[in-house]
């Protein structure tokens, strides 16, 4: 085929062991451009509402996109789906590294696993031979232990993803590591790996991959990579990877510290990206095809402990695990950001369940006799080794902790979901939203929960008003609308956001890539039916108002930042309120956040129109009709 | 011409593997490349690559006389006299020369630097050395 996609495309059942290779549909791909979109549909169309995400009737869904291993800048992503044990909603996380790539190379777009197999397994991929592996001399291994093991078995071109123990225990906020250090952490996708018993992804391919007009193609992103060789940014970004915004969200009042309690940290100089780079670096690291290598690949050496490699930390995990644990040394952030990553735990989510253990033991809500005899405190690596042992193991409370702070503050109780810092079950990114209205929005409306990447608004508050919540809404819902395109294309976002390659570049690779002749303005419209359909998703399966599910926790209203330079600042109850209200109306939602059956015609799933309507959800009409365009595209550095 | 390996910058991209099959294949499939890179993870954590070193070892092996050096100091493979006997790849002390199963004849880097063009941490650099050194060794 040259249009970008490799062919085939792969259904497992796990049940029985049987693998049928169907030929891609490219209908399917046109309409949902694969990746998040794709996934989006098949888990809608193919999950039955009532299924328990880590039981059989769960898909897990690997998708290499239609952009990945095609000479695009950072095309490099593979993109993992199922509905999520988190937030029991439809659930999407990505990765870079080389996996995607290498599936295409293999043949492959697109695998679907259906049920649970009756023993652990590994699936073997090299070219035409497909296997399900006997996984029981893997099954146990940490995740960087079985990636090497894999290797050392199978040999060093195999990419390999795999779960960790944590994965394989059903802990609801489990990654999927790839490369030493890639990692799709977000919304438990390696706890539905786990539930399967699938503990490996091994490939090896060595086909081409065809595009539809090679010679453009090249011509066009050679002339981007030389082009920005030469940016600005590209030097600090090739130095410090994202751990260059440490020091940025902390000048700026952004930056989490002791479970979100402030938003200044007064070690910051102990963690930022110059002391990882002075300390911990051993090589730079970059994804396939990638020119910006912003990945560190480190070393972490604390006195009494084994010196240990890993990849980070980046900025969410040096943010969240480093001063949202008042961590004091750049050694112990990247010691515990390898710790996670062994584990095979999310190293987002798990420095939010460890600061929101540590506050609950500030507060006295555990205790040393609810930790087997230890503390828990800001700062201390050793309290966190300990508790992080227990939580993946299940072992005492760390069986609380194993759902995520909304499961743990629900057991704890006593006004600790207040600050168990999440939305939907997901907990949140490394960005405090009390004093950046828009990043607080974003974190209550996006479909998977608390994470940035569908939307991250901070340069937008800063330029447009850090107390104003007026007029936030339409850019977050552009925002909504074109940050998660590159997931849905399999391609890193960075690039755009730093690089200042615009998206009517890469639409222009896109159409290279396919063929499909579309525009900036109707990939964005597919991107708004992608989100619609997931927020309907979202709804069927937890039958409630929109509404009901967009709130952040207390602390977004009740606390003011009680210190730094964002001190006294802080948002209102109403002014939450009036956000949704705009961000409602301006998706042609109605007031109680459920899409009209308008706007979900207008944008071609009536289905789920009706599937709203049987359950009692469906929006009221909106008086006037929908808004014609959804969201208000916006200049300035927004990304 | 040759190409300086600078193997510390080397971030493990494989644009290079990317672009060479795209100039010599008018493909994407960086098992067509002409050179290739190491990773070794997670000890000690560290990529390598490996480009043609002219030393002309594939040139000495081959029976058909397939492989030349032209004027740039690249040797070239004569698609239509190979065989795809493959006594040159053992014969290649750094590993580059490849056959791919798409294709009867082996795959040498030819030096177009495309590699080196688009390498954007200095781990492939363009090395122009004097012609009369060139010359001595062709």
């Amino acid at each position: 085929m040259a249009n970008g996609l490799a062919g085939t495309t792969l259904r497992i059942n796990l049940n029985t062991g049987d693998i049928r290779r169907l030929p891609t549909d490219e209908v399917l791909y046109r309409r949902w451009h694969g990746g998040r979109g794709i996934t989006a549909k098949i888990l809608y169309d193919e999950v039955p509402r009532d299924a328990d995400p880590l039981g059989p009737k769960n898909i897990f869904i690997v998708n290499a996109g239609i952009m990945s291993g095609c000479y695009i800048p950072a095309g490099s992503k593979v993109e993992f789906g199922s509905v999520s044990p988190l937030t029991n909603g439809p659930g999407d996380s990505n990765m870079g590294g080389h996996l995607g790539p290498t599936l295409k190379f293999a043949g492959y777009d697109l695998i679907i696993f259906e049920g649970v197999s009756p023993k652990p397994v590994y699936l073997f991929i090299d070219n035409e031979t497909i296997e399900l592996r006997d996984a029981s001399g893997y099954w146990g291994l940490k995740s960087l232990d079985c990636e090497k093991k894999l290797k050392d078995d199978l040999g060093e071109d195999f990419e390999i993803a795999t779960i960790g123990p944590a994965g394989e225990n059903g802990i609801l906020f489990s990654c999927i590591t790839h490369d030493f250090g890639r990692q799709a952490g977000r919304t438990g996708q390696g706890a539905v790996m786990g539930s399967k018993k699938l503990k490996a992804i091994a490939v090896r391919g060595n086909k081409s991959i065809q595009v539809k007009d090679l010679d453009s193609l090249e011509k066009q992103v050679t002339g981007i990579i030389l082009r920005t060789q030469k940016h600005p940014n590209m030097v600090p970004w090739q130095k410090y990877g994202t751990a260059f915004f440490i020091q940025w969200s902390n000048a700026n009042a952004v930056i989490p510290a002791y479970n979100f309690q402030t938003t200044f940290y007064e070690d910051i100089d102990k963690i930022d990206g110059d002391q990882l780079v002075e300390k911990c670096l051993i090589t730079d690291k970059a994804c396939f095809g990638c020119w910006m290598n912003c990945g560190k690949y480190t070393k972490a050496v604390i006195p009494g402990k084994p010196e240990v490699h890993l990849e980070g930390p980046e900025y969410e995990t040096g943010s969240l695990c480093g001063s949202n644990l008042g961590m004091k040394d750049i050694n112990h952030v990247a010691y515990i950001n390898w710790l996670l990553d062994n584990l095979g735990l999310d190293s987002m989510s798990g420095g939010g369940v460890i600061a929101f253990a540590m506050e609950c033991f500030q507060r006295g809500l555990i205790k040393e006799q609810d930790l087997e005899g230890h503390t828990l405190k800001w700062g201390s690596v050793d309290d966190v080794e300990h508790f992080l042992d227990m939580v993946a193991h299940r072992r005492g409370v760390g069986d609380w902790f194993a759902g995520g702070t909304k499961r743990a503050a629900a057991k704890i109780g006593r006004g600790s979901e207040k600050f168990a810092m999440q939305v939907k079950g997901q907990e949140m990114s490394g960005y405090d939203g009390r004093w950046a209205p828009g990043m607080l929005l974003s974190y209550m409306t996006a479909d998977i929960g608390a994470h940035h990447n569908r939307s991250w608004t901070i340069t937008v508050d800063m330029a447009e008003g850090r107390e104003r919540v007026e007029g936030r809404a339409k850019i977050v819902v552009y925002l909504q609308h074109i940050r998660p395109l590159f997931d849905t294309w399999c391609i890193c976002r960075l690039f755009w956001g730093e690089l200042d390659i615009t998206p009517e570049e890469i639409v222009e690779s896109l159409n290279h890539i396919t063929g499909w002749g579309i525009s900036v303005d109707q990939a964005l419209r597919t991107s708004e039916m992608i989100w619609n359909l997931n927020r309907c998703h979202y709804m069927e399966r937890n039958r409630d108002n929109g509404r009901a599910f967009d709130y952040p926790p207390a602390r977004a209203w009740e606390d003011k930042i009680p210190s730094g330079p964002g001190k006294g600042k802080g948002l209102s109850l109403a002014q939450i309120d009036q956000m949704l209200d705009e961000y409602y109306a301006a998706r042609g939602w109605d007031k109680k956040g459920n899409p009209t059956r308008e706007l979900l015609q207008d944008l071609g799933i009536d289905y789920a129109a009706d599937n709203l309507e049987k359950l009692g959800f469906l929006g009221e009409p909106i008086p006037g009709g929908i808004p014609p365009v959804r969201g208000e595209k916006y200049k300035p550095k927004a990304f | 011409m040759r190409i300086k390996v600078n193997r510390d910058k080397c971030t493990g991209c494989r644009l290079c593997l990317q672009i060479c099959t795209i100039e010599h294949f008018r493909e994407i499939n960086p098992k067509k490349a002409a050179l290739r890179v190491e990773a070794k993870f997670p000890d000690p954590g560290k990529y390598r690559p490996f480009v043609c070193t002219q030393c002309g070892k594939c040139e000495e092996v081959c029976p058909e006389g397939a492989i030349s050096r032209v004027a740039s100091g690249a040797y070239i493979v004569d698609k239509d006299k190979c065989t795809n006997c493959g006594e040159c790849v053992p014969a290649c002390p750094v590993g580059v020369v490849f056959r791919h199963p798409d294709h009867d004849f082996v795959i040498i880097c030819d030096f177009c630097m495309l590699c080196t063009e688009l390498c954007n941490t200095g781990a492939l650099v363009k090395w122009e050395r004097a012609a009369s050194q060139e010359a001595k060794e062709a």
